[in-house]
């Protein structure tokens, strides 16, 4: 986040002098009553969680499913799955979570004034959020599926067709399962990234990590000291992710593939 | 209290409304300025009618104007005739650490003086007092905060009238849906998309935001202030040379009348970029501040 490298560059900018950092605000009331500054970030820390969790597990099935229909045999398909990849993947990543929560309950008839009338505030701002950061990331875990199937194509599901199987056991049985395998590390980077783009929950009010931060700074003044935490806490979520995936890494390699 | 201040002002006057001599040594943001031969001001992209763009792109509003002022004090103080003004556009987050490092140095846009920000920067004579109250349709029936029990409504994220509105929910148990928005505009939006049936903020923003409106008059400003807020510039902490220049300029403007035009200008006269007019009324507060100029914060 550019916002973060400007106040980790003026750290060592002259004139800093002034700057002595003080810890103890994690330790005072939060502005909303709900504990200390230091609960405040976690429980921002938690939608984060919540918001990226959802989503990626969302642009894993659509992922998935686009990323297939690339590879079928019918022209009309593959095409529904190509436009549908530029689409989410063209445009970026604050335009669509705009359109999802300002344009979408305004133009969409029913549906969209619905939502406005019974969907809390709250749960209109997840389900933006959620929609949008799943979709997006959908087009890229698509292409990913997309170049771990085609080097399968020619043999593997070749030979899955000539020894008699539906074309649908030989993605379910034989290309899929040799897929998922090869894409964890490749995969383990959108999740990363799934998480570190949350953060564009903040611009329709979400109240997650980087939002919270935010506050930290309006309501004490301490900005530095705000920033340095929640870049903390960002790096501690994506580390524990990674250290998840080389375990499923290990565990899920394929003898003469990958991991030797 | 009151004879302290005048003491100080009049000390002021007699100690420092001659130029600078050469010979005699510039510390802080003053050295910093004489040296470069430049001064960073600090202003908003789009606080209106305090800091914002015109439609030739040109930094215009009542802080800018009040800024110049200050500008054309320091240049006269320092014998600088020709003294360089870079604009460094700032949002509410960056605008502390970047007065704090050296990048602004005399922010004026809508900054809040307050304690807190006290602890970490310097303020100047105060140059505007708002109240907190709420923007809601005209024919919404809504006439003060009691009316917003159960109800949606807005604010941006960040401000004192999140704080308040927090607070308001929880002790007196009124059971309303607090929406954080990022910015006035944004809030605005969700006001007019009817997503929430009030937005609370700083009245001056609050005309502000009408005055953007496809038909302003359809809008209008209603409630009891919560609470007010005392706007001013902003300049690093433990400079008393320099406070003492921006101070002196503004007390002056404020005690001859030049703020009382300035506000006429921008709050109950057509502005850019759209000829609008705020139609907000100097309040009694602002009168009082302009007769009696202080740095006091109110919170």
């Amino acid at each position: 986040m550019i916002s973060e490298l400007c106040f980790f560059s003026s750290l060592l900018a002259p004139h800093s002098s002034l700057l002595a950092l003080d810890w103890s605000i994690f330790g005072q009331p939060a502005f909303d009553g709900s504990g200390n500054y230091f609960t405040f970030l976690l429980v921002g820390l938690g939608w984060t969680v919540l918001l990226s969790f959802t989503a990626f597990a969302l642009a894993l099935v659509v992922g998935f499913l686009v990323g297939v229909l690339r590879t079928v045999p019918s022209a009309t398909l593959r095409a529904i799955a190509f436009g549908y990849t530029e689409l989410f993947r063209n445009v970026p990543l604050l335009v669509q979570l705009f359109c999802w929560y300002f344009v979408f309950p305004e133009v969409v008839p029913v549906v969209g004034p619905w939502v406005k009338e019974a969907v809390s505030p709250l749960g209109q701002q997840i389900a933006a959020s959620c929609l949008c950061l799943g979709l997006f990331t959908s087009s890229r875990v698509a292409e990913q599926v997309r170049a771990g199937l085609e080097p399968l194509l020619s043999r593997q599901s070749l030979a899955g067709l000539a020894l008699g199987l539906p074309l649908r056991d030989v993605y379910g049985l034989v290309l899929l399962p040799i897929t998922y395998r090869t894409l964890v590390p490749t995969l383990t980077s959108e999740f990363v990234n799934t998480v570190k783009n949350s953060a564009v929950a903040s611009t329709i009010g979400m109240v997650e990590l980087a939002r919270q931060s935010q506050q930290l700074g309006e309501f004490t003044a301490h900005w530095y000291e705000s920033f340095i935490a929640v870049t903390l806490l960002y790096a501690l979520l994506n580390g524990a992710i990674i250290l998840f995936s080389r375990w499923l890494e290990r565990r899920w390699r394929i003898a003469g593939t990958i991991g030797k | 209290m009151k004879q302290i201040i005048a003491g100080t002002i009049l000390l002021a006057g007699i100690t420092l409304v001659q130029p600078i001599r050469a010979d005699e040594a510039l510390t802080g943001t003053l050295k910093k300025i004489k040296d470069s031969g430049s001064i960073s001001l600090g202003i908003r992209e789009s606080s209106v009618p305090f800091s914002y763009y015109d439609d030739n792109n040109k930094v215009v509003g009542y802080s800018q104007d009040l800024a110049l002022i200050v500008v054309d004090e320091i240049k006269r103080r320092l014998g600088m005739s020709n003294l360089e003004v870079k604009l460094v556009p700032v949002t509410s987050q960056n605008r502390i650490p970047l007065v704090q490092n050296g990048t602004v140095d005399l922010e004026s846009g809508s900054t809040t003086n307050n304690l807190e920000r006290q602890q970490q920067v310097s303020f100047s004579t105060d140059f505007f007092i708002i109240g907190t109250r709420l923007l809601v349709r005209k024919d919404s029936g809504i006439k003060d905060f009691t009316d917003l029990r159960g109800k949606n409504v807005v604010t941006t994220a960040g401000t004192t009238s999140e704080r308040l509105l927090r607070e308001m929910n929880q002790q007196n148990g009124m059971g309303m849906n607090v929406i954080s928005a990022k910015d006035h505009g944004e809030s605005f939006l969700i006001l007019q998309s009817g997503r929430a049936v009030a937005f609370m903020m700083d009245d001056a923003l609050l005309a502000g935001e009408r005055a953007k409106a496809k038909q302003p008059n359809d809008w209008t400003i209603v409630g009891t202030p919560q609470s007010k807020e005392a706007y001013a510039m902003m300049f690093r902490k433990g400079d008393s040379a320099f406070k003492a220049i921006v101070d002196q300029a503004i007390t002056s403007a404020e005690t001859s009348g030049t703020t009382t035009k300035l506000y006429q200008k921008w709050f109950m006269s057509p502005i850019p970029p759209r000829g609008l007019n705020l139609n907000l009324p100097i309040n009694d507060d602002m009168r009082a501040l302009f007769k009696n100029p202080n740095d006091r914060a109110f919170q």
